[in-house]
């Protein structure tokens, strides 16, 4: 094999030329795996809030609704009140569309049909709030039912709404005649973070409320239990543990329950804290024992490596004025140890936020209407029952009706809202308290 | 649960008193002088407090513990007469603040007292952790046991039908749920570990600095969503294009959950999962041995190929194992993008279902806790952890072997 059959150094021979293409390739395939990985991120974040934005926003009839006492006191003695006030809003609706002539040839039942059934009920709320309004004219907003919504949101359109039951043809026309008289408006619908769930027949008027207040209060158990909880662990295990069987054991322990299957848990927490302890089903505190079961191992790896990150200097020579063992940890070397302890326990609350399996399996998918109570006589420290955010996105998209696609996605903007502003705390934290030492 | 309140708090507020009480006991003691003291005032004021309190809620644990077996046994172990319960805890109590308080002297060493009492708290934080996987395998195999009283255990693990049927005579079989399961994660790993690994090599070999800082942290927020936004992903945009575009058009199905939706965005939901513990472990691959390869005259890529990657192949076996663990026990996008129905079929475009998911169907909803229907669901979830923990063990044990190997 001499140099001279293989040409001049200066001319690449073909076989460096196919390693150099091979080169080539190798790194192609490294790029475009990034590439696969990063367009799958913005893939699922622009088809999330492609389909949940519009959930913000909301469709409101406004017109002008008379009433007077008598009126209000027929109304409260009727077996059923908010199908009275509903006979009530009628009227108006029906003398404001005659009045300004958009009713024409559209039947009348057509025209009630667009104002969502829930309306009753939000016009009782609001003459029993403010009983001054009785015997005057006010302008009302209304929730538009779901469909005449999804008609402005492009979801619902004249075609699809000949095979529709819960929609006429005749209605969107209406809509638009209203629309153009500026009575039918979508603005900023607050309704969305403030409503309880509603039911099959009402998209419009469900919202997050209960679901919101159900994982704050399981957050304040996670946090109130699991912090304490791990940071003692964490200080026993690197601090004071000698090296033993016993605590292998832990350690090993520890490392598996951090990649045990969390619908595990869930099992778990029917076994014990619902069939065992008997407490109750759907309720923050069961839901934030479970989480805190899930999040420890997690808080546990990170202060023990927040722990570990402190130099022996400092507890030496804590030691060396005479301060005990347990004087130098806890005087210290945890306040030394916090920001990195901070980080991983937001970063642990960022994780059981969005935790979703367990939770079914303890009941959290039921219909909650009624707000919960932090404390309550009956059913004590966190016992009322509630659901969850994700838990409250699993729940919308069981449902029929489209409208409800829109706001599971508008619940998950929403919480990856709340994990955004975690985890940016956390990257604070951890930017401005780091120190290397 | 109820009647322990009120020792609860009146121990509470026992030990605030105790608290108070000793530190001034110790002063006076002391006679003003905190000099002569062996420990400060207010460590004997922690002694006392903690003397106070933890002996009755250490009681008020194990009895609340023992009142609940006996309950589950049909055993009544709480006295008649709740006073009975009151005067025994307060009483506890009231010794400890009371012996605790004529201790006190000059010479007691109440900081090694405080901490003894310390020392304990924290070892009873850590063993938390075994007391949760005890719970996890008692309440799983109990009930699992009780399942395979109503249930021949050979029909469970070896029966082709899943036919769950509440006014009994069910079909129980497993085989069709672990194929789902095992074909849902088989593809999901063909795509996120291709991806992962690949992404992986170029971010610690190939990447400036600055691209590094941008794509790990871009393929890193993958893994910070939930899995019930990669279900909702799933269910609404994946299945359907799935479905237009793929299995209707070669006429392989007309469902939008199906084992291809499932497995396509658990593999994205995988990808940062295989590409950050293979980053660290490329990472801790020696230069040396990159060095020795280049100064042979390899090309970048060869070195990757022949050098790095086999150097780090156990490492990156045990990531796809954990990986694969997580695949298996993943819940909400099998349960919003696979389907309900147990099938036994190669199609990738059909519905199939999960372990994970028939646990949620058969324990969500009115359950009745004496039907083979409804405890199936611990055998199946004993069945998961089971499997789950055996990839664990044997990745860990990979993973932490083959990091000493070059430390």
């Amino acid at each position: 094999m001499s140099a001279s059959k293989h040409g001049s150094l200066l001319q690449t021979d073909p076989h460096t030329k196919k390693r150099n293409a091979a080169e080539k390739r190798f790194r192609m395939y490294g790029l475009s795996a990034i590439g696969i990985a990063v367009i799958a991120l913005v893939i699922l974040l622009v088809s999330i809030i492609g389909n949940g934005a519009s959930s913000f926003r909301q469709t409101y009839i406004s017109f002008p609704v008379t009433i007077n006492a008598a009126e209000i006191e027929a109304a409260e003695s009727a077996l059923l009140k908010t199908g009275a006030y509903n006979k009530i809003i009628q009227t108006s609706l029906l003398t404001y569309l005659t009045e300004n002539d958009l009713l024409q040839d559209i039947p009348e039942a057509d025209a009630f049909g667009m104002i969502s059934d829930e309306a009753g009920a939000t016009f009782r709320r609001f003459i029993l709030a403010d009983p001054e309004a009785a015997g005057t004219t006010f302008q009302l907003n209304l929730l538009a039912n779901g469909r005449i919504d999804g008609y402005f949101k492009g979801r619902v359109t004249a075609q699809t709404a000949l095979l529709d039951q819960n929609v006429t043809p005749a209605q969107l026309v209406l809509a638009d005649r209203l629309a153009d008289q500026g009575a039918l408006v979508k603005r900023f619908n607050w309704a969305f973070f403030t409503n309880p769930d509603a039911s099959d027949q009402r998209p419009e008027a469900a919202g997050l409320g209960v679901a919101i207040l159900g994982s704050l209060y399981m957050m304040a158990v996670v946090l109130c239990l699991a912090l304490p909880i791990g940071v003692a662990a964490s200080i026993y295990l690197e601090e004071f543990a000698r090296k033993s069987w016993i605590t292998d054991v832990i350690e090993v322990n520890i490392a598996n329950l951090a990649a045990v299957p969390s619908i595990v848990y869930g099992i778990l927490g029917l076994a014990i804290f619902i069939n065992f302890a008997e407490l109750n089903q759907s309720s923050p505190l069961v839901g934030g024992l479970v989480l805190t079961l899930m999040t420890l191992p997690t808080i546990i790896i990170s202060t023990r490596a927040s722990l570990k990150s402190i130099p022996p200097s400092i507890r030496d020579a804590a030691l060396g004025v005479g301060a005990s063992k347990m004087q130098s940890v806890f005087h210290h070397v945890l306040p030394l140890a916090a920001p990195g302890i901070l980080t991983g326990t937001i970063i642990g609350l960022a994780q059981a936020l969005g935790e979703t399996a367990p939770l079914l399996l303890i009941g959290m998918v039921a219909f909650v209407k009624e707000y919960p109570a932090a404390w309550s006589p009956d059913a004590g420290l966190f016992g009322e029952a509630s659901t969850a955010l994700p838990v409250q996105v699993f729940n919308w998209t069981q449902r029929s009706d489209p409208a409800f696609v829109e706001r599971a996605s508008g619940a998950i903007i929403t919480l990856l809202i709340f994990l955004l502003i975690m985890n940016a705390l956390a990257i604070f934290l951890r930017k401005k308290f780091e120190r290397r030492w | 649960m109820l009647p322990l309140t009120v020792p609860f708090f009146a121990t509470i507020g026992l030990a605030i008193v105790g608290y108070l009480l000793a530190r001034r006991r110790a002063l006076s003691v002391a006679s003003g002088d905190i000099r002569v003291l062996n420990a400060l005032p207010h460590q004997h004021g922690l002694n006392t407090a903690l003397s106070t309190l933890l002996p009755p809620l250490a009681v008020m644990l194990t009895w609340a513990l023992a009142v609940r077996i006996g309950a589950s046994r049909d055993l009544v172990l709480a006295p008649q007469n709740p006073a009975f319960t009151y005067i025994a805890l307060i009483g506890l109590s009231v010794t400890g603040f009371v012996l605790s308080l004529l201790r006190i002297s000059r010479d007691f060493r109440a900081r090694n007292a405080s901490e003894r009492w310390i020392m304990a708290l924290l070892i009873f934080a850590s063993t938390i952790a075994i007391l949760t996987t005890v719970g996890i395998v008692l309440s799983m195999v109990t009930e699992t046991y009780s399942f395979f009283g109503q249930y021949d255990w050979r029909d469970f693990f070896f029966s082709t039908t899943w036919s769950p049927n509440f006014r009994g005579g069910s079909d129980l079989g497993i085989i069709p749920l672990i194929w789902g399961t095992l074909y849902i994660s088989f593809i999901a790993l063909v795509f996120a570990v291709p991806v992962g690994l690949f992404a992986a090599v170029y971010l610690s070999e190939y990447a400036s600095p600055r691209m590094r800082s941008i794509a790990k942290p871009l393929i890193e927020i993958l893994a910070g969503i939930p899995t019930i936004v990669y279900g909702l992903f799933a269910l609404v945009t994946v299945g359907p294009l799935l479905r237009d575009y793929f299995a209707a058009p070669m006429g392989l199905g007309q469902s939008a959950s199906s084992v291809m939706t499932a497995g396509l965005v658990m593999g994205i939901m995988l990808i940062p999962f295989v590409s950050s513990l293979s980053d660290d472990i490329i990472n801790a691959v020696p230069q040396a041995m990159r060095d020795g390869s280049l100064g042979l005259g390899a090309t970048k890529s060869e070195t990757i190929r022949q050098v790095v990657v086999p150097a780090a192949l156990p490492g990156i076996v045990g990531a796809v194992l954990l990986a694969a663990s997580r695949a298996i026990g993943e819940t909400m996008i099998v349960v919003l993008g696979a389907g309900a129905a147990a099938r036994l079929s190669l199609n990738p475009f059909e519905a199939m279902t999960t372990v994970t998911v028939k646990i949620v169907s058969q324990l969500t909803g009115d359950t009745d806790f004496a039907s083979p229907e409804t405890l199936v669901a611990f055998a199946l979830g004993l069945t998961l952890f089971v499997i789950t923990l055996g990839l664990n063990v044997v990745a860990l044990f990979i993973v932490r072997k083959y990091r000493e190997q070059y430390e």
